[in-house]
């Protein structure tokens, strides 16, 4: 168990971080700890969550996804045509958001690996594509969503918000499973050091692909139940999505430099971002102000992420 | 051969190659490989036969590390065939290596920092690809290493966590439980214990019995005379020779390995200065474990030679010298004044005057994307006496290094590698330094260049600089060097001047072994 900890302790931290502003947060709203109010916080948490899932595949290669909010409003305008109507139209729907998604992640790694251009250049290219097309889907918000599958993927299920149990399924169903496979370790391989995982002969350019065309799909997951919460498409939403999904994996202690961190991590980052907001909300703090304290708490967390440097005794390893 | 005995269609030819008759299990034919103007591998033909030990020494930067990075797939020649049990390949990946049973246990350690040694050992495993992982393999690198004293390291611990040796142990567990057909060992053993040694050793033995054939690279001579079936001896690019062991005794390798002297290579020595002023003494200094204890000193005109086998802690003396270390223990003292160095912006302060020609002049020594001239300028930023933008400052240096180039505005990366490293010496000399500490400065350099570098440091050095020069090549602290300090394992072993300056003796202390002698016999 201490082993464990120890291995494990960035998530730990996240993880005790995140009980402890949920308990201040229930603690001090009006309604308490009641299933409207978890739900409500649950939906808000799982669209970030998602989204800091997508930034997290990309960064754990060593690389950084500025199209994620890009992919998110194209999704979401897409699932705005798509999920209503017949039963079997919205089905096809369901597959065709997440697929777009993960279409959009292929072409930010097919440009990467291929082209050779970093990852910063491309997705921030392909990010302007992709809102480009959203815009032309939806130049105002609008469309619908169908309200009985909306209801069913943001209510909840005998008292548990539906979106907890999401968030269940994703690391249980798909993280835990996905860590055991090569590429899941691949991936880490690649972010750590990628020459050890070339001379080990690992094909680093296909888990270059894969991780990127996962923060697609993950990028399209996110449109996609966020299109569930406001059941419209909106193309303007890309940029504080990207910029948050950053914060939340550098909160949940994944390292920008790659090869450490988890999905559970990026998670955790997610919802501790979003109760913050939630928290500021009720406290008091004038609206305005918030942003000023939101960046404090996220300047104060990457500065204890980076203390390892006090440890250096070589003043060059400083700065590799 | 039992466990072979499933091995795609390359089981019929390890039964030829076992009986001795034809197909060497791997020959290469004409292999060069270059780095633009640098000749790493010129022309060689080399074969490894299968059950067989086939040992490679040489000098660094004869071309070894090459070799081994060519069978594994990870460099690609620029001509010559490769083939193996006949027939010929293109290794263009590690992968296409591993197909064909090429494993390389490498010098520069293959282990991801960030994951467990179980996820390491499980990463590129036979029959690993992208999905599920079952673990296969697993048991018989657990066994491996429990037989080569490695059964504390915990499968769950993180590989950055481990000490060297250890990870030294997984790597070759990993290996070996790759069921090469060719193993290579690149000083795979440097950083383990005389005991864990030998229970390797006798692993690959076994292996070398069941027909696998191992290429070992090792500086101990000791850890040949041990092993080798066959020795090849590497020389600038070249093999020498190839012979059985025992045909030649140590002293005749030695000579093989050093080469001819090329004395008119090196400026004359001048006669020795008893008298002249000390300008840099160093007590006890102590780093981390990593250097320990060293005391030296160096007199005005003196040049100081360093040597030792990689990470023996003489490269991090020198950086902690410059105020590049934390934490580190020991008095410096300048011209008899006790320096406080933490940095290098103290390091060039005019009362201290030291300066420092990185090990790697390409991210260290220049800014490669900026012109030759704000290169230049770079060192004299930020000492008040001087302007750094007044182009004086350089020019007699740079007369002095014969620099080569099309404008001094140039980009510094249009130089060849030698003019750059020219470009950072002659950064450091406009500071007008008392004490010149370089780190391997003619690596990767030409010998006309070379060349020019030994005189113009002789010539520094008549001027009154102290200089102290950390050298892999033993030539360079033979031939330009007045004094040569070897260190191992962090410490001095050794202290040679005047005649006790030989090949023989340098080499002897880089494997810390008492006499020449003695590790001809021990």
């Amino acid at each position: 168990m201490v082993d464990y900890m120890k291995s494990n302790r960035r998530e730990v931290i996240a993880g005790v971080v995140l009980v402890t502003l949920l308990a201040t947060y229930l603690g001090t709203h009006p309604r308490g700890a009641s299933t409207y109010v978890m739900t409500i916080w649950a939906n808000q948490c799982l669209i970030l969550g998602l989204a800091a899932c997508a930034q997290f595949f990309a960064v754990v290669v060593r690389g950084i996804d500025l199209s994620v909010g890009a992919v998110m409003a194209l999704t979401n305008c897409i699932a705005s045509y798509l999920l209503d109507g017949s039963a079997v139209g919205i089905a096809m729907g369901m597959v065709a958001v997440p697929v777009a998604g993960a279409l959009c992640g292929l072409l930010n790694g097919l440009v990467i690996v291929y082209g050779r251009i970093q990852p910063i250049v491309v997705t921030l290219a392909t990010a302007s594509i992709f809102v480009g097309i959203a815009l032309l889907l939806r130049p105002t918000p609008g469309g619908a969503v169908n309200y009985d599958l909306a209801d069913a993927m943001t209510l909840d299920l005998l008292g548990m918000p539906t979106a907890l149990i999401i968030t269940v399924v994703v690391v249980l169903g798909f993280w835990l499973p996905f860590r055991r496979t090569g590429l899941g370790l691949g991936l880490y391989a690649l972010g750590s050091s990628e020459q050890a995982a070339f001379q080990s002969g690992i094909d680093t350019r296909v888990i270059r692909l894969a991780a990127f065309t996962l923060a697609g799909l993950f990028g399209g997951l996110a449109g996609l139940f966020y299109s569930f919460v406001t059941t419209t498409g909106d193309a303007g939403i890309a940029a504080g999505f990207t910029l948050n999904s950053i914060a939340a994996v550098v909160l949940g202690g994944v390292l920008l430099r790659g090869g450490v961190g988890s999905l559970i991590g990026a998670l955790a980052g997610a919802f501790i971002l979003k109760t913050i907001a939630s928290l500021m909300f009720f406290s008091g703090i004038p609206s305005l102000a918030q942003p000023l304290f939101e960046g404090m708490i996220l300047a104060a967390a990457i500065a204890i992420g980076g203390a390892d440097v006090l440890r250096a005794r070589n003043k060059l390893e400083v700065f590799s | 051969m039992r466990r072979r005995a499933g091995t795609r269609a390359a089981a019929p030819f390890i039964a030829i190659t076992m009986s001795g008759n034809g197909t060497p299990l791997l020959e290469m034919r004409n292999i060069s490989k270059h780095f633009g103007a640098t000749k790493a591998l010129d022309g060689v033909d080399f074969t490894c036969n299968a059950g067989e030990v086939h040992a490679v020494l040489g000098e660094n930067g004869a071309g070894k590390s090459t070799l081994m990075k060519l069978i594994a797939g990870v460099l690609q020649p620029t001509q010559g065939q490769l083939c193996v049990d006949g027939r010929e390949v293109f290794l263009a990946t590690p992968q296409a290596a591993l197909r064909q049973g090429l494993v390389c246990m490498f010098q520069e350690l293959s282990l991801v920092p960030d994951l467990t040694v179980r996820e390491n050992l499980l990463l590129g495993a036979p029959g690993a690809g992208l999905g599920w992982l079952r673990g296969t393999g697993l048991e018989k690198a657990q066994d491996v290493l429990t037989r080569i004293g490695g059964a504390q390291i915990r499968m769950n611990a993180r590989v950055a966590d481990l000490t060297l040796p250890q990870r030294q142990q997984v790597e070759i567990a990993k290996a070996i439980m790759k069921k090469p057909r060719l193993l290579i060992l690149d000083e795979a053993t440097s950083a383990l214990s005389a005991s864990v040694v030998e229970q390797v050793f006798d692993l690959v033995r076994e292996e070398r019995d069941s027909g696998t054939a191992v290429l070992f690279i090792s500086h101990r001579f000791h850890e040949i005379e041990a092993l080798a079936d066959r020795i090849s001896v590497f020389r600038n690019g070249q093999r020498v020779e190839t012979f059985m062991k025992g045909d030649h005794s140590y002293s005749e390798i030695i000579g093989m390995m050093v080469g001819q002297k090329i004395e008119e290579l090196f400026p004359p020595k001048s006669p020795a200065r008893e008298g002249s002023d000390v300008v840099l003494d160093v007590r006890n200094y102590t780093w981390e474990g990593r250097v320990r204890n060293v005391s030296l000193s160096v007199r005005r005109g003196q040049i100081l030679g360093l040597g030792g086998l990689d990470g023996q802690g003489q490269g991090a003396f020198l950086m902690g010298l410059f105020g590049l270390l934390r934490k580190a223990d020991g008095t410096t003292a300048i011209s008899g004044q006790i320096a406080d160095i933490r940095s290098p912006k103290d390091a060039k302060r005019q009362d201290v005057s030291l300066a420092y020609i990185p090990e790697d002049r390409k991210t260290e020594g220049l800014i490669l994307d900026q012109s030759i001239r704000e290169n230049l300028e770079l060192a004299a930023l930020g000492r008040p006496d001087l302007d750094a933008g007044d182009p004086a400052l350089y020019a007699g240096s740079l007369d002095q290094l014969a620099l080569k180039h099309g404008g001094l505005n140039l980009p510094v990366s249009s130089l060849s590698g030698g003019n750059q490293q020219k470009v950072v010496l002659a950064k450091w000399l406009a500071l007008n330094p008392r004490c010149l500490l370089l780190a391997d400065p003619t690596r990767g350099i030409d010998v006309k260049t070379k060349t020019q570098i030994y005189a113009i440091l002789r010539q520094l050095a008549d001027q009154g600089t102290a200089i102290v020069l950390l050298s892999t090549d033993y030539e360079e602290l033979i031939q330009l060097c007045d004094e040569t300090h070897v260190f191992f394992d962090g410490e001095v072993v050794a202290a040679l001047s005047g005649d006790d300056l030989t090949p023989e003796n340098i080499i002897a202390a880089t494997l810390n072994v008492a006499t020449p002698s003695r590790a001809a016999h021990g």
